[in-house]
């Protein structure tokens, strides 16, 4: 079984984030993090590995001090990683994201595509279709458990009202939610092995992709103007635990919230 | 591309294909859009009877239903849907596609995005018409962030908007939307659903619910969830949970209220026993009125509810649902 593992470096979401002067992400003001989704796809997809053997590849579109987390996926047990760096591909939007992560798909030999719910940067959780689309794959997205078995995998999708189980054969897609797994700690040997594993980096032409249909000029959308949402609310504590209830019980009818 | 002045809806069903309140907030948006230019408002309504809904919808401002027929779509996941927003997409040549921002339509747009090359915006809270350049806008990085956006190209567009942000406006006495069938062919590889089960009834989701209250995990346990369950019930409010109570397996990830759960904006929220850590509160900060009930007095929450009381929610919270019932009449 050889799985391919999608992460992404997203910004540390407890620090401050911060725009360019053309309105995106600031990414060199704020430490990259392995997007915290992407863990979960991670361990997935070394738990699976480590059940059915084979190979497994992370790939990721980033630029070069994403090594740093790559090489965090790899103590965590990735075997090898592919990057795709390059300066063009600054500001890439959905399209030119999935384009280049289907070109260098093409290039490696999978049974399955594993990735994250979703970037914590972006929320946007469509990758993953856009990915298989390119690929003319079925997708298996939102899972909450995953099984590889003759032939064909299968997931546990939740919705609101409970949850489908759904299949697709193999060679597919599969996006994890974040109850599927505990994402584990490297091991203090897996630190020491991640350094000399084979980490391989490709530019844009060596995917065949033209520089100018990607990147911040190649973009379907773009921000106009962006503010930081303050939030001014003065908090009332009420300490009188026995008067409690009633309290709160005034507190909303005066607000006429009940 | 040039595009036709149509706004297509795609329309957000029940199971029991039934639109949702979200479905009329996206058309009354429409209709609100295309009153200054004349143009028209569509809707894609994939069920077994769409043209049952044409008087409904058209109630809320759809003058076109395009109708994909077939009682498989609620077994579909996302694939099967794609093929047939493609081709109402491809009859309609809409300038707008308004979906809403689920779990399925982003499995959506994902694939037409790069089928039609549509430009996409999601998580959209607002659209205005500015001087014919469509701006729309939202929160970013859980709410720390408001921007607005717009698209580059001409050509199809799909703007997936957050549900409760928009207001639906009923028009008595307009005319039902004129029903166009569509023949839609499946050309997604598919994901099939093979067993669908049912875990809880279909009551309001956390996203459309006016009223929230959450437990966390100073709830002890899963047993005590029924103190939430209680109060719920009594303030007609869906349930909420934390992040490690899901993760402990004491609440479904549905009801994961947080950074990595759900973002919700109900006019009232009662975090009960959660100490409000920065991943929850950017899930829920934005929510109208904030109650938060912890024993401890140094819990970060307090720092931004606007209600914050000091004590024991095992106390507090059964007290609470009773005279709450004392309240409204409602017996024991
Ligand atoms: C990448 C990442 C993503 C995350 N995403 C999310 C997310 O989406 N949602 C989320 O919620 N968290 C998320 N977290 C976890 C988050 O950091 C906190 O750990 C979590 O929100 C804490 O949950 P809690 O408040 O229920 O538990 P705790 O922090 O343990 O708080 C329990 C609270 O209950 C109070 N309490 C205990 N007993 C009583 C009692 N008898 N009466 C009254 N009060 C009592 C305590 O004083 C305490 O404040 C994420 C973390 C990471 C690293
Ligand atoms: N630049 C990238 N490199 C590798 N994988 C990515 C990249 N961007 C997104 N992904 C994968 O796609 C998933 C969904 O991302 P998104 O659609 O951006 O929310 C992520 O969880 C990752 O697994």
């Amino acid at each position: 079984m050889n799985i391919v593992v999608c992460m992404k470096e997203t910004p540390d979401t407890t620090a401050e984030k911060r725009f360019t002067a053309d309105l995106r992400l600031d990414r060199a003001a704020v430490a990259g993090v392995i997007n915290p989704y992407d863990e979960y796809g991670i361990e997935e997809a070394i738990a699976q590995k480590e059940k059915l053997g084979g190979e497994l590849t992370l790939l990721c579109m980033g630029p070069a001090r994403a090594e740093e987390s790559i090489r965090k996926a790899m103590a965590m047990g990735v075997d090898k990683a592919v990057l795709i760096s390059d300066p063009a591909l600054e500001g890439s939007d959905l399209i030119a994201t999935a384009r280049v992560l289907a070109a260098a798909l093409q290039k490696l030999t999978f049974d399955i595509v594993i990735f994250g719910q979703a970037s914590t940067d972006s929320n946007a959780g469509m990758i993953v279709t856009a990915v298989a689309e390119l690929l003319g794959l079925p997708a298996l997205t939102w899972a909450s458990k995953l099984t590889i078995e003759g032939g064909k995998a299968t997931i546990k999708r939740s919705h609101e009202t409970g949850y489908d189980v759904v299949e697709a054969p193999l060679p597919c897609v599969v996006s994890v939610t974040q109850v599927i797994n505990e994402p584990r700690y490297p091991s203090l040997k897996g630190i020491m092995q991640a350094k000399r594993k084979e980490l391989t980096s490709y530019k844009l032409a060596d995917l065949g992709i033209d520089a100018s249909s990607v990147g911040s000029a190649g973009a379907g959308s773009k921000v106009e103007a962006a503010n930081r949402v303050t939030l001014t609310r003065t908090p009332e504590i009420f300490k009188d635990a026995d008067r409690a209830a009633l309290y709160i019980a005034d507190y909303l009818e005066k607000r006429k919230l009940i | 591309m040039a595009t036709n002045n149509e706004i297509l809806v795609i329309a957000d069903l029940t199971p029991n294909y039934e639109p949702k309140k979200v479905t009329f907030e996206l058309l009354s948006k429409a209709a609100e859009l295309q009153q200054a230019g004349g143009g028209s408002v569509a809707v894609l309504v994939m069920a077994p009877d769409p043209a049952g809904l044409a008087q409904k919808l058209g109630e809320y401002g759809a003058n076109k239903l395009y109708a994909a027929s077939g009682d498989h779509w609620n077994k579909e996941v996302a694939g099967g849907a794609a093929d047939a927003v493609e081709v109402a997409i491809n009859v309609s040549n809409p300038r707008l596609v308004l979906a809403v921002a689920s779990i399925n339509s982003r499995d959506l747009a994902g694939r037409l995005a790069i089928r039609l090359g549509s430009g996409v915006l999601w998580d959209v809270t607002d659209v205005k018409d500015e001087g014919g350049k469509l701006i729309f806008s939202g929160p970013i990085w859980g709410g720390s962030y408001a921007v607005s956006s717009s698209f580059t190209h001409d050509g199809n567009a799909i703007a997936l908007v957050k549900p409760n942000s928009l207001t639906a406006t009923k028009r008595e006495g307009a005319a039902a939307a004129e029903v166009v069938p569509l023949n839609v062919e499946r050309k997604t590889k598919g994901a099939t659903i093979t067993d669908s089960v049912q875990e809880a009834s279909a009551g309001v989701s956390l996203e459309e619910a006016a009223t929230i209250v959450s437990g966390g995990r100073g709830m002890g346990g899963p047993e005590n969830f029924k103190l939430i369950e209680d109060l719920a019930a009594v303030l007609g409010a869906a349930v909420g949970a934390s992040r490690p109570v899901v993760d402990a397996g004491w609440r479904p990830y549905r009801q994961q209220v947080g950074q990595t759960g759900k973002t919700v904006k109900p006019k009232l929220y009662i975090a009960v026993g959660i100490s409000g850590e920065i991943q929850h509160k950017v899930g829920m900060q934005t929510s109208e009125t904030i109650i938060a009930i912890n024993k401890d007095p140094d819990a970060p929450i307090f720092g931004f509810a606007d209600l914050g009381v000091v004590g024991d929610l095992f106390k507090i919270v059964p007290a609470l649902t009773e005279e709450i019932k004392r309240r409204k009449g409602i017996a024991g």
